[in-house]
C-alpha cells in the first residue's frame, strides 16, 4: 500500500491512533459515551445512504427508517430462526433491503419531486404496517429478541466490542460513498440530481440509475438496521417510524446535503442533540422550575434546529466548517505575507 | 450502382402541441460527413425537429432513420448511444460539477465500472478513471483549449466558455453525428470566429456529420455544405448555400435580415 | 344493511373534515407553491386553544371560537412572514422540512402546555339527532358535516366569484403579472395563510368534537396527502372530493377489511390508494402535467 505523501500517512496514523485509544481515554461514563459514539456510527451509515439518494440523486425519501427496519428484522430473523452468523446476516440484511428498496423505487420511473416523496411516505407507512402485523415473522408490537453474536467470546452488544466493530464500518461506508462519487455511477447520480432530462438526453439511463441509487441507499440502511439490531438486541416497530425517518432527513440536511462529510456531521449532531437538551434541562429545571416534559422540549428544540438551519445555513454544518477552514487558510496566508514581506 | 446510405433521414415528421403544429410532414436527408444547416425564423420548428431526433419529444407522425436503422421508438438515452450527440441551446450543463466531470459524463456509456467497483475504487474503477482522464486531456480538452480550466466549476464560467464545455461534452463520446443547437448564440465576434474554426476542424479532422441550427448567417454560409430552410413547421427550401441564398421564398422570409451580406 | 349506512355516514363526515384541512394545504400551494406539512399541527393547536378558552378560562363558546380564529390567523401570519419569507425560491425539500420543523415546534409546544392525555371537547352543537330511515345519525356527525360543507361551499364561491378570490388565483397562477396588475402578492399570501389557518382550526375543532382532543390530532396532517393526490394539488373542488373519498375508504376498510388483514389497516388504506393512483397517474388524479422546456 502506498501513501501519496508522508504527510497524509501521518494523518492516517494519527486518526487510527485516536480511534484505538479513544475508549481508554474516558475515565468516567465510558459506557455511556461509547454508546453515543456507537449510535452515531450507525447514524452515519444510515445517513450516508440517505445522502446518496437525496443529496446526490435528488430523491426525497421519507422511508429510510422503514428500510432500516427491514435490515433489522432480517438480521433478527436470520439469526434466531436460521442461526446464521453475523458475517452472513449483515450483508444479507443489506442485500434484502436493497431489493425492497428497488421495488419501492420503481415509482420513481414516472414520479418527480413532491409526488415521489409521497410515494416514499406511502412506502414508510406500508412497511410500518407490515412490521406491526406480519406477526408470524416479526412478532408484531412485541418485537423480537436476539442473542447477539460473540466476537472473541464477548457478546457484540457490549459497548466496547461494538465500538471497535461499528466505527470502522462507518468509516468504510463514508469511504465507499466518496469513491462512488469519483466514478461513473456517482457522476451519473449527480447529473440526475442537477438536470435529469439533460442527463437522459446525453445517454444516461435515468431510471436504471435511480434504481441503483435506491439499491445502494437501501443497502446502507439495511446494514445500519442490522447493526442496530445486534446492538439493541431487541427490536420492535417503534424504532422504525416516520419520526425516525425524519431524524435521518434532518441528519442529511443539517450536516450538508450532497457532501461526503455531511452525513457524519449531521449524524453526530442529531444523536447528540437530545443528550444536550437533557443536560440543559437538568441544569435549568431547578432554576426556572419548568414542568415541561423532556419529550416536549426535545420536539421543540428539534423543530427550531431544523428551521433555523434551513433559514440561515441551508448548506449545513459542512458548509460552516468549510467556511471556517477557508477563513483560517486566508488568515494564515495573510500572516505569512505580513511576516515574510511582500 | 451503389446507393449511398444517408446518415440520417427524417420522413414525414409531424408534431403537435395542443392545437399548435410545430412540425408538419418534414422530410430531410443528411449525407455522411457533411455540415448540414437548418435555418429559419424563431418558432419555425428547428429545435422541435432536433428534439424529436433526440427523443425529448415524441413525434406524432413519421419516422427517423439513422444509418439505415429506424430510431423513432428508442428512448432518449438509447439514441445517444447510437452515436448521435448534441449540444443545447440553453446549455444544459450540470452547473454544480466541474468542467472535467461534465465532459466525463459524455463518455458515460463507454465506461464499464458499476456501483460495486465504484465503491471499492482501487483497481478497476481507478484505472478506468485515469485512462478516461488521459484520453480526454489528449483528445478533447487540448483541442478546445479547455485544459487550464478543467477543474473549475461550470457555474463560475462565462457564457462563451460554458458553450465550449457543452461542445466538449458532446464530442467526448466521439460520436458519428453531431447536432449543434445554436452554438454561437449570444457570443461576441471573436468567440464566433473561434467556434466557426472549431466546427470546421471537427468536420475535417474528426470526419463527423454535423447538423447545425443557427441564426447567424455568416457562420451558416461559411461552414455549410447543404442548407434546409424551415418556416411554420414546414421545410420550404433545401440545397447548396448559394442556391438557397438566392431562393425568393427564403429571401422573403428573411426580409430585413442581414442575409444578403453573406 | 344498517352497518354499512352507518359506516358511510361516519366516513362522509370525517371525510368532509379531511377536505377542510386539505383545502388549507391546497390554498397555500396555489398561492405560493409551498406544501405545508404543518397543517395538521395547526388544526390540533387550534382545537386546544379553543378548548382552553372554553373549559379552562370559562369564556362563552362563540367568543372562544372567535378568539381562537384570531390567534390561528396570527400564527399563520407569523409562519408566513418570518419563516417562509426567508425561503422564497428554496428547494421543495427545504420547504417540506421547514414546515415539518414547525410541526415539531407546535407539537412540542402543545405537549408542554397541555400534556399527552385525552380531553373531551365541549359540546358545540345543540343535541338533536336525525333519524334517516331508522338509523340514528349522531348530532355531532350531522353538525360537523353541515359545517364542513357550508365552509367548503363558501370557499368555492369566494374563489370563483369574489374580487379577492380572483386576485388570489391570479397571484397563484403568475405572480409577476399579478403584481404588474396591482395585486399585492404579499397581501394575498398573508390572506392565504390566514384562511388556511382558520380552516385548519375549524377542522381541528370539528374533529376533536367527534373523537377526542389529544396532541396526536396533528397526525391528521398526514391524511391530507392522499386527499390532495386524489383531488389534485391545485384544485379546491378536487380536495373536497378527495377528502370524502378518503374518509369513506378509511371507514369501510376499518370495518370490513381490517379484521381480515389485521391491525389498523384503515390508516394505511389511504396511502395504498395513493400509491396505486400515482402509479397510473404520476401527477395525481386531476393534476396537470407541467411541460418541461429544454
Amino acid at each position: 500500500m502506498k501513501c501519496f505523501k508522508t504527510r497524509h500517512c501521518a494523518y492516517y496514523f494519527i486518526f487510527v491512533g485516536i480511534f484505538l485509544l479513544f475508549p481508554f481515554s474516558l475515565f468516567k461514563y465510558t459506557n455511556y459515551v461509547l454508546f453515543l459514539v456507537n449510535m452515531g456510527a450507525i447514524g452515519v451509515i444510515g445517513a450516508s445512504g440517505l445522502n446518496i439518494l437525496k443529496g446526490y440523486t435528488g430523491v426525497i425519501s421519507l422511508s429510510q427508517a422503514a428500510f432500516m427496519g427491514v435490515g433489522a428484522y432480517t438480521v433478527a430473523i436470520l439469526s434466531t430462526k436460521e442461526g446464521l452468523p453475523f458475517w452472513i446476516n449483515l450483508p444479507a440484511a443489506g442485500a434484502i433491503t436493497a431489493i425492497v428498496g428497488v421495488v419501492a423505487g420503481t415509482p420513481s420511473l414516472r414520479l418527480k419531486g413532491f409526488y415521489l416523496a409521497m410515494a416514499t411516505l406511502a412506502t414508510q407507512f406500508l412497511l410500518e404496517y407490515v412490521f406491526k402485523n406480519w406477526e408470524s415473522m416479526t412478532r408484531g408490537v412485541q418485537g423480537l429478541f436476539i442473542t447477539p453474536p460473540q466476537i472473541f467470546r464477548v457478546h457484540m452488544n457490549n459497548d466496547w466490542v461494538f465500538y471497535f466493530f461499528v466505527v470502522p464500518l462507518a468509516f468504510v461506508a463514508v469511504l465507499c460513498t466518496r469513491n462512488l462519487l469519483r466514478t461513473k455511477v456517482g457522476r451519473a447520480f449527480t447529473a440526475i440530481r442537477d438536470r435529469d432530462i439533460a442527463a437522459e438526453l446525453i445517454g444516461i439511463n435515468v431510471f436504471k440509475y435511480k434504481l441503483i441509487s435506491f439499491a445502494i441507499s437501501s443497502f446502507y440502511a439495511g446494514v445500519a438496521g442490522g447493526l442496530w439490531c445486534y446492538y439493541m438486541t431487541i427490536i420492535n416497530p417503534e424504532a422504525f417510524t416516520l419520526l425516525v425517518s425524519i431524524d435521518y432527513i434532518a441528519m442529511v440536511i443539517v450536516g450538508g446535503m450532497g457532501t461526503i462529510m455531511g452525513p457524519v456531521y449531521g449524524a453526530i449532531f442529531i444523536i447528540l442533540l437530545p443528550e444536550f437538551i437533557q443536560r440543559v434541562m437538568e441544569v435549568l429545571q431547578p432554576i426556572f422550575r419548568m414542568t415541561y416534559t423532556f419529550e416536549a422540549f426535545k420536539h421543540i428544540v428539534f423543530g427550531f434546529t431544523i428551521v433555523i438551519f434551513l433559514m440561515f445555513e441551508p448548506k449545513g454544518l459542512s458548509e460552516i466548517f468549510s467556511r471556517m477552514g477557508r477563513r483560517i487558510a486566508k488568515w494564515r496566508r495573510k500572516e505569512v505575507r505580513e511576516k515574510g514581506g511582500y | 450502382m451503389e446507393i449511398a446510405q444517408h446518415h440520417l433521414e427524417v420522413h414525414n415528421l409531424s408534431l403537435y402541441f395542443g392545437g399548435v403544429q410545430a412540425l408538419n410532414r418534414v422530410d430531410l436527408k443528411v449525407k455522411k460527413g457533411i455540415v448540414f444547416s437548418l435555418i429559419g425564423p424563431n418558432g419555425a420548428g428547428k429545435t422541435s425537429l432536433i428534439n424529436c431526433i433526440s427523443k425529448f419529444y415524441i413525434p406524432h407522425e413519421g419516422k427517423i432513420i439513422f444509418n439505415g436503422r429506424e430510431i423513432t421508438p428508442l428512448r432518449p438515452y438509447e439514441v445517444a448511444r447510437c452515436g448521435i450527440s448534441r449540444t443545447f441551446q440553453n446549455i444544459e450543463l450540470f452547473k454544480g460539477m466541474t468542467v472535467l466531470d461534465n465532459i466525463k459524463l459524455g463518455r458515460h456509456n463507454h465506461l464499464r465500472s458499476g456501483p460495486l467497483a465504484g465503491m471499492i475504487y482501487w483497481g478497476k474503477a481507478k484505472r478506468e478513471e485515469e485512462e478516461l482522464e488521459t484520453f480526454l486531456d489528449r483528445e478533447i480538452l487540448d483541442f478546445l483549449g479547455l485544459t487550464p480550466i478543467k477543474h473549475r466549476v461550470v457555474a463560475t464560467l462565462p457564457y462563451g466558455l460554458q458553450k465550449r464545455v457543452d461542445l466538449a461534452r458532446a464530442l467526448s463520446p466521439k460520436p458519428e453525428f453531431l447536432i449543434l443547437d445554436e452554438p454561437v448564440a449570444g457570443m461576441n465576434r471573436e468567440e464566433r470566429q473561434d467556434m466557426m474554426k472549431h466546427i470546421l476542424e471537427i468536420k475535417t479532422v474528426w470526419g463527423l456529420t454535423i447538423f447545425l441550427i443557427e441564426h447567424d448567417m455568416e457562420v451558416v454560409m461559411n461552414v455549410s455544405d447543404s442548407i434546409a430552410v424551415m418556416n411554420f413547421g414546414e421545410k420550404i427550401a433545401e440545397g447548396k448555400p448559394e442556391a438557397v441564398k438566392k431562393n425568393p421564398e427564403v429571401i422573403r422570409i428573411y426580409l430585413g435580415h442581414s442575409f444578403t451580406e453573406g | 344493511m344498517e352497518l354499512i349506512v352507518q359506516v358511510m355516514i361516519a366516513g362522509i363526515t370525517i371525510g368532509s373534515i379531511y377536505s377542510l384541512i386539505a383545502i388549507g394545504v391546497v390554498l397555500i400551494f396555489k398561492s405560493s407553491g409551498v406544501i405545508n406539512f404543518a397543517q395538521g399541527s395547526m388544526a390540533m393547536i387550534g382545537a386546544f386553544i379553543a378548548y382552553s378558552f372554553v373549559t379552562q378560562l370559562g369564556v362563552p363558546i362563540v367568543f372562544s371560537l372567535l378568539i381562537t380564529f384570531l390567534i390561528a390567523a396570527a400564527i399563520g401570519i407569523v409562519i408566513e412572514r418570518f419563516v417562509l419569507r426567508y425561503l422564497t425560491g428554496a428547494s421543495l425539500l427545504s420547504i417540506i422540512i421547514v414546515t415539518l420543523g414547525i410541526t415539531f415546534i407546535m407539537d412540542g409546544g402543545a405537549l408542554a402546555v397541555w400534556g399527552s392525555s385525552n380531553f373531551t371537547f365541549p359540546k358545540l352543537f345543540p343535541a338533536f339527532s336525525l333519524e334517516l330511515g331508522g338509523i340514528k345519525v349522531p348530532s355531532v356527525y350531522l353538525w360537523s358535516f353541515i359545517t364542513a360543507m357550508v365552509l367548503l361551499v363558501i370557499f368555492l364561491l369566494f374563489f370563483k366569484y369574489s374580487k379577492m378570490g380572483l386576485a388570489m388565483r391570479a397571484s397563484a397562477d403568475n405572480q409577476k403579472v399579478a403584481i404588474a396588475l396591482g395585486i399585492s402578492s404579499r397581501k394575498v399570501l398573508s390572506l392565504t395563510w390566514i384562511i388556511a389557518s382558520i380552516v385548519a382550526t375549524g377542522g381541528g375543532i370539528l374533529l376533536a368534537s367527534i373523537s377526542a382532543l389529544h396532541v396526536n390530532l396533528s397526525y391528521i396532517g398526514l391524511i391530507v396527502f392522499p386527499v390532495i393526490i386524489i383531488g389534485g394539488l391545485d384544485s379546491i373542488a378536487g380536495a373536497t372530493v378527495g377528502g370524502l373519498i378518503v374518509g369513506v375508504l378509511e371507514a369501510i376498510s376499518g370495518v370490513y377489511i381490517a379484521p381480515h388483514l389485521g391491525g389498523a389497516f384503515q390508516q394505511v388504506a389511504a396511502y395504498l390508494l395513493l400509491l396505486i393512483i400515482l402509479m397510473v397517474k404520476p401527477y395525481g388524479l386531476f393534476g396537470a402535467k407541467t411541460i418541461e422546456r429544454l
